[in-house]
């Protein structure tokens, strides 16, 4: 599902399989143990995590024919709770993590999967393939609140926000580069990767302490952890699951 | 410490000496003294302040030796209190002062000092010398929440706050003014003080009333002077002393 490598200084997380990386309860567990191994490791001087994938998609979001294939309404809802859950939890983590992130997006990130990407403090993209997509109006769905705040703090452009969201826009490298989502454009998949790895060794120079670079990073995003606690499309504020929301 | 002058229409107070111009509690009490003879200045027409320095630093931030120069932590813990006591008291003078305000930036603005700078209304910096730099990640500190209120109030792209907090980025005056976090590039330090001067000039033809200036800042840094009321690396919640974050 994920593998977690060494390279020099620096960590590379990937998502292995040619296969969409959806974003359900499995993968995410598989992930979120490989940042547990990370913290483990000495955080002074800070090292640096990438995050990447293999094949055509970098994460094409929830697993939802997953979460529908089930008769049961109550199962369903129970469902997506879970993996939204298991998502907030990731974002928490990758945003209290003790080193600086970059996700190298090396396919299509849609949805919850461009959530994920942009959940990194770093994003290189590579310039031949693949979308950014928030692809929930396009397919029913309303984005939760804290995808909202993760996005306010990442695209500061009010249009490049809008079109993200009430447009489903689907961006190249180059239009997302434009609209200041993704810092930087790589060339083929694994020229992305290098270029995620040159950065890396960069910051890993800084000596930066991880602990308190984690501690800056929450509070430049503290508004996105404010939202992390509830997710209103899955849930009712009394915690019952909303069966009709997704 | 600090002088007040007024040129023409407008007021210029200076940081003066050669130092590195620290934000300890005499300084931070004499900028105050000075905001406040400004205070019981005529407001209608609004006048307008120009905030300059001395020597290579407009300001190089807290005085941390100062904090430190003694063997009691529990010493230490409050003198970093009362420095972040009265430089939030000098931010809600300035917010809430009845004049447009101008920093003309003639030196090194760092931490602390960038803050001070960055609250004001317009920021003039020169193009041949000093860097602002938000320096805290690289000497193992953590920004408060308020630092980035005010950031996010005045910086509008997410990398730039971004390069400036986690990756403690040294920016010349191009370089700011390319991220939208400077106004205007003056020439030397005396260049820099007249294009506030004229600045502060041509607003004052606008015969603006003071009062009702402050109140539509206040209004627009309604979000930072939220947050100016505690922070929370030099205290817990319970207003005890921080020792160790610091």
């Amino acid at each position: 599902m994920c593998t977690l490598e060494k390279r020099g200084n620096v960590y590379i997380l990937t998502l292995t399989g040619n296969d969409e990386h959806r974003l359900n309860p499995t993968l995410l567990d598989s992930i979120r143990s490989a940042l547990r191994r990370l913290r483990s490791e000495p955080t002074s001087p800070s090292s640096v995590l990438i995050t990447t994938a293999h094949g055509k998609f970098f994460s094409n979001g929830y697993d939802l024919s997953w979460a529908r294939s089930t008769t049961s309404q109550s199962i369903t809802s129970s469902r997506y709770m879970m993996m939204s859950s298991k998502m907030r939890g990731l974002a928490s983590d990758l945003i209290s993590l003790p080193m600086p992130t970059i996700a190298a997006i090396t396919g299509h990130a849609s949805a919850a999967g461009m959530a994920f990407a942009l959940c990194h403090d770093y994003v290189i993209m590579r310039r031949d393939r693949g979308f950014l997509y928030m692809s929930e109006l396009d397919i029913g769905l309303v984005v939760p609140a804290w995808f909202v705040a993760l996005l306010e703090c990442k695209i500061g452009n009010p249009k490049a926000r809008r079109d993200v969201v009430l447009t489903a826009a689907k961006l190249t490298a180059e239009m997302a580069v434009e609209k200041g989502i993704v810092d930087k454009v790589g060339g083929s998949a694994e020229e992305t990767v290098e270029a995620a790895v040159r950065l890396g060794e960069e910051m890993f120079k800084r000596k930066w302490d991880g602990q308190v670079y984690a501690k800056n990073r929450m509070v430049v995003m503290g508004k996105v952890l404010d939202e992390l606690g509830f997710d209103g499309t899955v849930e009712e504020e009394n915690g019952k699951g909303i069966g009709s929301k997704l």
